[in-house]
């Protein structure tokens, strides 16, 4: 699907000795430390001052931002884009598997992201099972190697799913399974989480005792190595982040109760679009909640979904996120972010802090991320108008200081592509002429 | 906020509810934005059993008649959608909740309104953000049945109905390898076969067109042996020019085709989402063929296409001269049409002109322009009274108008909201 040549224009700058740059003049939302007019130092790819007057450095990059706004690179919970494939759809624990293995840096939804002002994404495994795989944390650097997405000490996380989506392949859907896999209801997907837990806190045991019985100098056979019990292990331990799949009110609760149970932590409950009926119980738990905007009645289980929930769950002290799940939507965060001021009354810089701050905090990169503070990574987004604007549109976005999206050069580079996409056509049909091909392409997509 | 100015408006209206009918009412102290002209600061509307009698700055109230104060406030005209399948479908994974595609390829007798649920919970929540109507659409393959206008209140369908054919909806045939953008879908189709297909498919259409002219003759010939027939009863309006033949077509191809069959079967034609319509806008402009664009927000068809190739291309017709308005080819996502054109502005379309596309163009194309769309005398009062710009997320919709009657603002979503927050 996405193995074509990406035509889309290169604009990351690749700079040996990056010198200073300083975005002049512009109107700051730090989104943790207030707004200013002014401007912006970045050195060694980290956000070096900020201030009304800045000195240039001799030999600095100078960016007029005057009338634009310069915000801190959104950061979106949940997205699935630049994974060669989303689902091990036929095992109900499938943890041995992870997003990290799949990951391409071509895929031209990295390049659109940037462009809609995006820096940072946690890439989820998807929402077949109830434990899904492992997911990755990746910066948008669109033209570098897959290893050169991820995000640099990030923690790593895995995928849970509850509801609808994991019991689907238990009978009776739309989407063409043809053998039925349990669990079938919301009763099975609590007992997998429960068993998986059973047996990975066995394991771990057994470990323990191994340990344990090696340090007294007894002669002993560690117990088998299991892929999929060892970042369950993980869990357990607080060493891997969980981010769960989840609708209605009461599988919430489900969750939150096993998760009690074994004595690990939900990190962020990923939709959660009934979150704002058992705000209190989320808060309590010290869960995340990263939702969508405004999107319901596409099922069952998203019929009671309002607009409201993010002003809801943030007054009843959760911390929540705006995410889009959808390369579509990863292009506007800024737009969706500004809906949770019309519905349920959230200041800007709240609305602001769903698609910076909080998903850094949420996915525990806020140290590095997600807002405009000295020593903090210059993943820096420049807007037109205010990001909060329907009429606003992304002029450039930095990752670590380096110049990533540049909407003037991709405006210029439009004639260049597309004359060399010309080129290649015609190449092609020469080609093509000289020796047709014999068989058919390959099935398939 | 919300709240605040509801109970405004709540006590401009209790205070005169004895006076007159529910759909007369003079509206003073507003700005207003009549999209047909420029706005009128401290304006005023007078509303007559459900239809503008009056609208100007030194307008007096009759006596008698309730009085809405919309001092700082701004009143737009209610917003056309004008591609939906709000009353058709409910919820979207759920087959028994949809009434949008019937099967086979030729049904030019079905009639989405027959189809449009009044109780669906996405009328109140759409019309809460100043949408007052909807095309709501029946999708299938092929000839997918008659469009109609909806107004968004009534406590009956034959209430919500503006217009029962409002046009007749095609899906072009299409040389279709790939079914599916994503990788789970049936296996790719040869072109060969695709194209075979499509051949096919363009001659039933072809047949079909010729066989409801031979119908149209015979009826008007009373010939001995006529025998009436729903299916071609139902093609004889697109066929007199009477009903336009509403065609969604996607690529340039598609659309191309789309033409052309319009001018061989010598009818009126909108193009439907037309992504690729800016490439053959100087053909669209020239035989006057209006559009119906689809969500701006969307992604580009091609991976080499600009990144901003949706939002853009608003802009390239309008300064192609073509006429469009926006449809949200949706139902739950309906609310956020004014969103769409705002995108557009974004990339150049100019602010006018988008909202022209989800008022007064919409209502020209679908031939209403004497009822609706802008805020003129002798129009139904469809209006909507906001404290800002449509087009900007933050904007309150306090009150909608839809006939001069006032409508029920509160929704399913809100009435979770207030639910929920309560909650100890």
């Amino acid at each position: 699907m996405k193995r074509a040549l990406a035509l889309a224009p290169l604009t990351a700058l690749w700079l040996a000795a990056a010198p200073p740059i300083v975005i002049q003049n512009g109107t700051i939302l730090t989104v943790t430390k207030g707004t200013l007019l002014g401007s912006l130092l970045i050195k060694d790819g980290k956000i070096a001052q900020i201030g009304e007057n800045i000195k240039i450095p001799s030999g600095a990059m100078v960016v007029d931002a005057t009338g634009q706004f310069v915000m801190p690179g959104i950061v979106d919970c949940h997205s699935h884009i630049a994974a060669e494939s989303i689902n091990e759809g036929t095992v109900s624990v499938s943890s041995m598997v992870g997003i990290q293995d799949v990951l391409n840096p071509e895929d031209i939804a990295i390049y659109r992201a940037l462009a809609g002002g995006v820096t940072t994404a946690n890439i989820l495994h998807g929402s077949a099972n109830a434990i899904g795989g492992k997911c990755s944390v990746i910066k948008m650097r669109w033209g570098r190697t897959a290893n050169e997405l991820l995000f640099v000490g990030s923690k790593p996380g895995i995928k849970f799913a509850l509801g609808e989506n994991p019991k689907r392949r238990g009978g009776g859907n739309a989407f063409g399974a043809t053998t039925l896999r349990y669990p079938a209801t919301r009763m099975g997907v609590e007992d997998v989480i429960r068993e998986a837990f059973t047996q990975a806190k066995a394991y771990r045991a057994s470990w323990k005792d191994y340990e344990a019985r090696k340090s007294r100098g007894e002669l002993v056979i560690p117990p088998a190595r299991d892929l999929k019990l060892e970042p369950l292990v993980e869990v357990l331990d607080g060493r891997r982040l969980v981010h769960a799949h989840c609708y209605r009110q009461d599988e919430i609760l489900m969750l939150l109760r096993v998760a009690d149970e074994f004595g690990f932590k939900i990190r962020t409950l990923q939709h959660v679009l009934e979150g704002y009926k058992v705000a209190k119980e989320i808060a309590a738990h010290g869960a995340g909640a990263s939702t969508f905007s405004d999107w319901w009645a596409y099922k069952v289980e998203a019929y009671d979904a309002i607009p409201y929930n993010a002003a809801i769950m943030t007054r009843k002290g959760v911390l929540v996120s705006i995410n889009s799940d959808s390369d579509e939507l990863m292009r506007h965060l800024n737009n969706e972010a500004a809906k949770t001021m019309k519905y349920g009354g959230l200041t800007e810089t709240e609305a602001l802090s769903l698609i910076t701050i909080n998903p850094a905090k949420q996915l525990m990169i806020d140290s590095k991320v997600g807002s405009i503070e000295v020593g903090k990574d210059a993943d820096i987004t420049i807007f037109d108008a205010h990001p909060l604007s329907n009429f606003s549109k992304v002029t450039k976005v930095f990752i670590d200081g380096e110049l990533y999206f540049d909407r003037d050069r991709d405006i210029a580079d439009r004639p260049a592509l597309a004359s060399r996409k010309k080129e290649l056509i015609t190449k092609a049909a020469e080609e093509q002429k000289k020796s047709p091909p014999v068989s058919p392409r390959r099935p398939g997509l | 906020m919300i709240r605040f100015c509801r109970l405004i408006l709540l006590v401009a209206f209790a205070g005169c509810l004895w006076a007159g009918s529910d759909d007369t009412f003079f509206l003073r102290g507003a700005t207003v934005h009549p999209i047909s002209g420029p706005e009128i600061p401290n304006g005023s509307i007078l509303v007559r059993d459900g239809k503008i009698i009056g609208v100007g700055v030194s307008l007096t109230p009759p006596k008698d008649v309730r009085i809405v104060e919309g001092k700082g406030l701004q009143v737009y005209p209610g917003l056309i959608d004008s591609a939906t399948e709000i009353g058709l479908s409910e919820i979207g994974a759920v087959r028994e909740t949809s009434d949008v595609s019937e099967l086979g390829r030729l049904n030019p007798q079905l009639r989405a309104s027959i189809a449009v649920n009044p109780s669906s919970e996405h009328i109140p929540v759409t019309r809460a953000n100043g949408i007052t109507a909807v095309i709501s659409l029946p999708d299938g393959e092929g000839l997918s049945g008659q469009a109609s206008l909806m107004h968004l209140d009534g406590w009956t369908t034959d209430e919500m109905e503006v217009s029962r054919t409002a046009a007749m909806h095609l899906r072009m045939p299409v040389i279709q390898t790939i079914r599916s953008r994503f990788g789970e879908g049936p296996p790719r189709i040869p072109y060969a076969e695709a194209r075979k297909t499509y051949q096919k498919q363009m001659q039933e259409l072809n047949e079909f067109f010729e066989s409801a002219r031979r119908y149209q003759k015979a009826r008007s010939a009373a010939a001995p042996e006529f025998k009436p027939d729903l299916k071609f009863e139902a093609m004889i309006p697109v066929l007199e020019g009477k009903v336009p033949l509403l065609i969604t077509a996607v690529r340039e191809r598609a659309i191309r085709d789309a033409l052309e069959f319009a001018d061989k079967q010598k009818i009126k034609m909108i193009l439907a989402r037309g992504d690729e319509a800016w490439k053959v806008a100087g053909e669209l402009k020239t035989r006057n063929v209006p559009v119906i664009l689809g969500e701006t927000l969307s992604l580009p068809l091609d991976e080499d296409d600009p990144y901003d190739k949706p939002f853009t291309t608003p802009a390239e017709l309008y300064k192609a001269g073509v006429k469009f308005a926006f449809g949200t080819y949706n139902v739950s996502a309906s609310r956020n049409l004014p969103y769409q054109a705002a995108a557009a502005v974004a990339f150049g379309l100019p602010h006018d002109e988008a909202l022209r596309a989800i008022t007064v163009n919409a209502a020209q194309i679908w031939g209403v322009a004497d009822k609706m769309g802008s805020i003129e005398e002798g129009k139904w009062a469809d209006l909507m009274i906001t404290d800002g710009d449509p087009l900007q997320t933050q904007t309150q919709v306090m009150q909608v108008f839809i006939k001069g009657k006032t409508v029920d603002m509160d929704n399913k979503h809100h009435r979770l909201y207030e639910k929920y927050l309560a909650r100890p």
